[in-house]
This record gives C-alpha cells, sequence and structure tokens, in this order.
C-alpha cells in the first residue's frame, strides 16, 4: 500500500496527490510515469511524475478527473492509501546539450512540462514556456511554471486569463522573430500537440512530444499503447513516451485513444449517480 | 465391459457448454474419488516408464498412479511433488497429449490414461486437506533475489526457499503469477489456485515485492551490489507481442490478445463492478492458433461475442493449442477458418474495423522447423466481417532488461543466451523460463526455474567454500 502524504485542488478537476512510494523514487527523473491504482477494483492509471523527492522517497502526480477511475482516485483523502504505485516507467526526457528550448503545455499536461522545464533550467538552458488553458479557473501551475522559465507566457482559449488564442500564435511569433530554439518540448491534449507540430514543421526546429496513450501493463507486454512514428510501431511505454512530434501520426494517436469511448461515459455517469446518491444521504 | 473400460478413460465431467459460456467459472468440474481411483488403476505400471519420459520434468508417474490407485491421494500428490512444484497447474494447463499421455501404453490399443485429470484431483485433493506443513531448514541467511513471478521465477524461489535460502520475488505487476494471472482465464485455471501456490511460499518464508520493474526501478547490478543479493534469478518471461504488420492493424478494435486477456484476466473487466473496460463485440476474429487464440475466442465469447472465428493460416492438424482446449471451444461454437491468413484489416470511415480481408493459403514443403509451410494460393482473396480482431501470433521475450543489463547477450528474438542450467555469462545471474526460450510451456519454465535453483545452490556453496 501506498499511502498519500499530500492532496491538493490546483483547478475544480485537477487533483495533485504526493504519494510515499520510495522504489519509484528512487530512480524517477524528469519525463517519466508511474502506474497508480486506486484499489483493488481500480483500473491502472499511467501518470507521469510531476515531482519527487528521493530523500523523503516521495512522487507527486497530477492528474485530471475524467472517468470513472480518477473519479476513485481523487476521491482518496490524505493519510489514505492506494493500493498501488508502479515505476518509475519510460525514458526519460533527454536535455543533454540543450541550450534554449520553448516548453509548451496544455491543460493537465502543463504538470509534465514543469518537470522538464525545471530539469532543463538546473542545466542552465534557456527555457522558455508556453501554457495554454481553456478558461481562467481551469488555469494551474502558473507559479511554479513562471520560476521554472525565463520567459513564461500564458494564454487561454476564450480570453478570460493572459493572451486569448492557442499556445501556438505566441509559438509561431517567437519563431518569426527569429529566436533560435534548438528544441520545442510540448504535452497537452493531441490536437494541441500536433498542432505545435505543424508550427514548427516549416522551420525545420527539433519537436519532441509527450505522448500519453491508453496503457495497461507499461513494461512492452500488452501493446496497446502503440503509436505510429516515422511508420513504424512503437510502445509509448517502453520505447516513449516522448518521440519525435514531425514523425508521430496523430491522427491515428486520437483514433486509438478513443477506443474505449463508450465505456467510459457509461462509468462517468455511474459514478456521478453515485456521487449524488452520497451526497443526497450526507444532507 | 471390463474390456471396455480398460480402452476408454474416465471422461472428465464437464459443465454444460451453453451455461459455461454464460460465465467464467471453471469448466471442468475434476473426478470424485472412485473415479480418480478407477482412472489411476488403468495404468499397467510398465517396467520401461515410457510416460515419465514424456515429461519434461520426469514426473514420477507411474507411482504416484499406483498410490492414488490405492486411495492414497496425499502420498500421490508427495510423489509429483518430487519432480514438479505446480501440481494443481500443471494438471490443469500441460499439453499431456503431446507429453506424457502420448506415452502411454494403454494408447496403443484405446485411451491413454487420464494422467493429467489424476494429477488434478490428487492436488486440488490435497489443497482441501489444508495444504502442505513444510519443515524449513534453518536460515542460511544468504539472500536470492527472483525477478519475475510466473512459473519459472516461483518453482525457482520456492526450491530455493526450501534449501534455507532467503528468497525476495519482485514482480512488475501488482499480482504475482505471471501468465498464471494475467494470460490464462479464469474458466481454464481459477485464479484461487494460483493464488494458494503463492501464499505456500510466502507460508516458506518468500518475500513478494509487487509493482517492481527490474531495469527500471533497479538495476540487476544494484540488486547484486547495494541491494544485498549474493544471486539473481531472471523469469521475465516472453512478453512482448507480436503484431503483422498488414493495413489497418492499428484501427479502433484491434487488440494483441495479451492486451484483450489480461484485460479480462488480471483486471477482472468482465466483472461488473471493474473499472477496467474490455470491447465487447458481437463479431470477433481471433488470428493464430495456440493456446492464446483459444483463450481469447472463448474470453470473446463470454463477453457476448455471438459469431467468434479463429483465423489460423495452417490446417487443424497443425493447431499448436492443446488439443483439449480446441475441443472446448467448438463446443462453445467458436468456428475456424483454417488454412487462411488475414493480408488486411478493414475500417469504415471513422476507423472502425469491419472486417478482414484474407487469402486462402496451401501447405507446402516442410521448413527447417518440420512443420508445412503455408504459401497464399493466387486469386483467392475473400472478406470476412467483424467488428473485433484479436492478434495471438506469439510473443517475444521484452526487451526491457537486456536494454538496462550490461553483459546480458540476448539471442535473435530477444531471448536470454543462458546454457540448461539458465547460466547466462554474467556472474551470479541465472534465467530461465520464457524469458530464455521463448513463449513454451508452463512445465518447461518450472523445471526450468528448479534447475536454475540447484545451479545457484551450487554456485553459491561454491563462493562460500
Ligand atoms: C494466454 C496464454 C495461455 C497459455 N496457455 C498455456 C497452457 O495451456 N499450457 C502451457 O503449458 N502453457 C501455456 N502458456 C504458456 C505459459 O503460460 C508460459 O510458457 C509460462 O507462463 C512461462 O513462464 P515464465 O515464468 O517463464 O514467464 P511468465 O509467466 O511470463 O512470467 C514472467 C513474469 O515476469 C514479470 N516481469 C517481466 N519483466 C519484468 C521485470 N523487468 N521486472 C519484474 N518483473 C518482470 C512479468 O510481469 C510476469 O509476471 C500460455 C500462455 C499464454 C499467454
Ligand atoms: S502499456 Fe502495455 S505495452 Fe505499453
Amino acid at each position: 500500500m501506498y499511502k498519500i502524504l499530500k492532496k491538493r485542488m490546483l483547478n475544480r478537476t485537477t487533483v495533485l496527490l504526493t504519494v510515499e512510494a520510495p522504489l519509484a523514487a528512487r530512480k524517477a527523473r524528469a519525463g517519466q510515469f508511474v502506474i497508480l491504482r486506486a484499489d483493488g477494483r481500480g483500473e491502472r492509471i499511467p501518470l507521469t511524475i510531476a515531482d519527487f523527492d528521493r530523500e523523503a522517497g516521495t512522487v507527486g502526480v497530477i492528474f485530471q478527473v475524467v472517468g470513472g477511475a480518477t473519479m476513485t482516485l481523487a476521491s482518496k483523502q490524505e493519510g489514505e492509501e492506494i493500493a498501488d504505485l508502479v515505476g518509475p516507467l519510460g525514458i526519460p526526457t533527454q536535455t543533454a546539450g540543450l541550450r534554449n528550448v520553448a516548453v509548451v503545455g496544455g491543460g493537465v499536461g502543463c504538470a509534465i512540462a514543469l518537470p522538464v522545464a525545471r530539469r532543463l533550467m538546473e542545466e542552465g538552458a534557456k527555457v522558455t514556456a508556453i501554457a495554454g488553458f481553456r478558461t481562467a479557473e481551469m488555469v494551474i501551475l502558473e507559479e511554479e511554471l513562471r520560476a521554472a522559465s525565463h520567459l513564461f507566457v500564458l494564454t487561454t482559449d476564450d480570453g478570460s486569463y493572459g493572451q486569448r488564442g492557442n499556445v501556438c500564435a505566441p509559438l509561431s511569433r517567437m519563431l518569426g522573430e527569429g529566436e533560435p530554439f534548438d528544441e520545442v518540448f510540448t504535452v497537452g491534449p493531441l490536437p494541441m500537440m500536433k498542432a505545435v507540430a505543424e508550427t514548427t514543421r516549416p522551420r525545420g526546429i527539433r519537436t519532441v512530444a509527450s505522448m500519453n496513450p491508453i496503457m495497461i501493463d507499461g513494461t512492452g507486454m500488452c501493446g496497446c499503447c502503440r503509436v505510429t512514428v516515422g511508420g513504424e510501431r512503437k510502445f509509448a511505454c517502453v520505447d516513449g513516451p516522448e518521440f519525435d512530434a514531425h514523425l508521430i501520426d496523430f491522427d491515428e494517436a486520437m483514433v486509438r485513444l478513443r477506443t474505449y469511448s463508450a465505456f467510459e461515459a457509461k462509468s462517468r455517469e455511474k459514478h456521478c449517480n453515485l456521487f449524488r446518491m452520497g451526497s443526497r444521504e450526507g444532507e | 465391459m471390463a474390456d471396455l473400460q480398460v480402452k476408454t478413460r474416465n471422461p472428465m465431467p464437464l459443465r454444460d457448454a451453453a451455461e459455461r459460456t454464460a460465465d467464467f467459472r471453471e469448466v471442468a468440474l475434476g473426478y470424485d474419488d472412485e473415479t480418480a481411483i478407477a482412472e489411476a488403476s488403468r495404468c499397467m505400471g510398465c517396467k520401461t516408464r515410457p510416460c515419465v519420459s514424456g515429461c519434461p520434468v520426469g514426473v514420477p508417474i507411474p507411482e504416484f498412479l499406483r498410490l492414488a490407485a490405492q486411495g492414497d491421494f496425499e502420498g500421490a500428490y508427495q510423489k509429483i511433488g518430487e519432480a514438479s512444484s505446480l501440481p494443481a497447474v500443471c494438471g490443469r494447463v500441460c499439453p499431456q497429449e503431446r507429453q506424457c499421455e502420448a506415452k502411454c501404453m494403454r494408447g496403443i490399443k484405446g485411451e491413454p490414461v487420464a494422467i493429467g485429470a489424476v494429477e488434478l484431483f490428487v492436488a486440488d485433493r490435497h489443497m482441501q486437506q489444508g495444504g502442505s506443513k513444510i519443515s524449513l531448514p534453518k536460515p542460511n541467511g544468504q539472500r536470492v533475489a527472483v525477478v519475475g513471478s510466473g512459473p519459472a521465477g516461483l518453482a525457482c524461489a520456492g526450491d530455493l526457499a526450501k534449501m534455507g535460502y532467503r528468497v525476495t520475488v519482485f514482480e512488475a505487476l501488482h499480482l504475482a503469477g505471471g501468465v498464471l494471472v494475467y494470460g490464462i482465464p479464469e474458466f481454464r485455471l481459477p485464479k484461487h489456485i494460483v493464488r494458494r501456490e503463492i501464499d505456500e511460499l510466502c507460508a516458506m518464508g518468500v518475500e513478494i515485492v509487487t509493482n517492481a520493474v527490474a531495469g527500471s526501478s533497479f538495476t540487476v547490478s544494484e540488486l547484486l551490489s547495494e541491494m544485498g543479493f549474493e544471486a539473481v534469478f531472471l523469469g521475465t518471461g516472453a512478453g512482448l507481442p507480436k503484431f503483422m504488420d498488414i493495413p489497418g492493424e492499428n484501427a479502433r478494435g484491434v487488440f494483441s490478445a495479451n492486451e484483450y486477456l489480461t484485460r479480462v484476466n488480471l483486471m477482472r473487466a468482465y466483472e461488473q463492478d471493474s473499472e477496467t473496460p474490455v470491447f465487447r463485440a458481437k463479431r470477433v476474429a481471433v488470428v493464430g492458433g495456440g493456446n492464446v487464440a483459444m483463450d481469447a475466442a472463448r474470453c470473446a465469447r463470454r463477453l457476448g461475442g455471438e459469431e467468434v472465428f479463429v483465423v489460423y493460416r495452417r490446417s487443424e492438424e497443425e493447431l499448436p493449442a492443446r488439443r483439449e482446449e480446441v475441443q472446448h471451444a467448438k463446443e462453445e461454437g467458436i468456428r475456424f477458418e483454417f488454412l487462411t491468413n488475414p493480408v488486411e484489416i478493414l475500417t469504415d470511415g471513422e476507423q472502425n474495423v469491419t472486417g478482414l480481408r484474407c487469402v486462402r493459403m496451401q501447405l507446402g514443403e516442410a521448413g527447417a522447423d518440420g512443420r508445412r509451410r503455408p504459401t497464399a494460393v493466387a486469386g483467392s482473396e475473400f472478406s470476412l466481417a467483424a467488428d473485433c480482431v484479436i492478434m495471438a501470433l506469439g510473443t517475444s521475450p521484452n526487451p526491457l532488461l537486456g536494454r538496462t543489463t550490461e553483459g546480458l547477450v540476448a539471442r535473435a528474438h530477444g531471448e536470454i543466451d543462458a546454457d540448461g542450467d539458465g547460466r547466462p555469462s554474467l556472474a551470479g545471474v541465472f534465467a530461465g523460463g520464457d524469458a530464455v526460450t521463448g513463449s513454451a510451456t508452463v512445465i518447461l519454465a518450472m523445471g526450468a526455474g528448479k534447475r536454475a535453483a540447484r545451479a545457484i545452490d551450487a554456485y553459491l556453496r561454491g563462493l562460500h567454500k
């Protein structure tokens, strides 16, 4: 069992959990992920490591409540335990030799962008962070991202906070102004990452996207995390999760992510009904 | 009458096909005492013990059958235990028709003794009586790490514990058992049987650490240095699924058998309250002909598949699956498309699977492996409608350990290069099971684990002389 040492709501639907997991914390590095299971009935949920503390033996994860399994996980309180946590999995972010990087995060993806930005700062690179959200109330980690970058730009789709529009506008402007990025790192919803890849493609700037496909084992055993990169089949859990964004087949990835959408809708409904019943009892 | 009894075996009582496809409970009901005794009594006790030569681990078969025939079921169990660690599992999943039972002299003029069914019976009986009271030797204080908790790892851990070693098993998944828990379905191997075996190991002092991935949470060389183990056994299996590299393989509704079976078995997606989804389809095509294909097809049937068919490129004779599984699959209404190979997965505009484009095959000359090689019949393309395709094409060893373990040599398909005792050329490291042989069988993996336990013991004795 793995104890929840800290729980914080970053916005209405985004949760930060700090979990006691010494084995995973020992080797954790930016860009890697863990798989958690709330309880014995729980789904295995892959979540990128948002931060870690080797001495304290803790791992932090940030997730959005989207379906039944994340709802169960979100219902756990500080001091309670979750059934399983395994990691670190996947290949860490490759930061060696990078001098000038744009880190572009969207929504809850900013939780993954943050450790990458931090690591790049530590290694002395110039870091530009661009964080996009749907609307003001969805904003997370603003202060943390600002602190982990030399230049920070925040956008909202509806203009309710920061610059209006999506992350590609400021990125495109900087590229137009001739900012010599040697890499753009992006993590967020698939359509956003696809758009970032298209923004950098004409200029031939190396772009890396962190993929978040459906997973089960996370060790290369089931193949459900397969992603087509440059026409080749890659398993995101062991070959990734980061790949060359100019080679990823994003359209296929979007189809694959919807494999269980009907099931998820049903389970969300079931959970909402349970929650509703629960809250009625509480009245 | 007596003659008939001698010639034909006592059939294993099974649940009715219509009833069993409605749930995931075990298909085989097992013998009762009288039937077990009657079946064991069919053994002629041949001096040459041909059946034993057919058993990959050399279970003393005539001896255990004689004890069972005398009604000494516990004695029979202990006899099997001299050579095997997992009788309740092997009784259920071994391809007996190709091993011990293929060599049985009774089979010449009639049906061979149902050795597997008697093995299953005495193993279950043993557990009903409360399991083993194993007296362990004094702990010798030396620590051995076992990576992977499939049959190879469990057998190795058990034998080492009986020799007095302090054993820790590291398993990547949240549950120990390897393929026995994530691959083979409940209706063929109930999970409580695997749990029992693991509980026995724990009772012997074996520590099991789940959620621990060697090669990522820690490396093999760390196990041998700062983590304080004097030897390591790698029983990491062959989990990496193969695909066909045909168009449409990444469409929505195409799964590797490992994914499909893991959702069903490990994550228990068939139970109402499981949070893990599984794709429930009406028309399911399973590609392949091994046990994995049979398991996937039979699961699909139980999950509401109305038309489930197995697409196999050779003919019925070459099916690598256990004969009993093929028989049970047929009883359950699974159809077979033999001599057929998919060339494309068909999809609609939204990338949902709609069918398979296939070619008919014919068998040519025998290849290097002695099996007749299938080739496509020109102009024979046709389509099959399906809304789900499961690829059961075999697996190869997971590359994770090889990538992170310096000095570990991998062969062509990622198998760990090791000698007959499971010694790769790396001091203190041993390996066995599917990780070394590529996907094989439970009994071979178990046998490899036991052999490696002896080799580890010899190695550590040498070290401490
Ligand atoms: C669906 C299916 C049906 C089968 N049916 C039969 C049958 O009827 N009869 C038969 O004899 N055989 C059958 N087999 C084959 C048989 O199950 C295998 O040959 C056998 O389980 C191999 O045992 P193993 O111990 O080598 O590996 P596995 O059982 O594969 O166990 C390996 C374990 O190691 C773990 N692991 C892997 N990498 C790491 C790591 N880096 N760190 C920590 N842990 C790790 C895995 O999670 C797994 O739990 C079947 C296989 C499948 C998939
Ligand atoms: S999650 Fe199963 S292979 Fe990647």
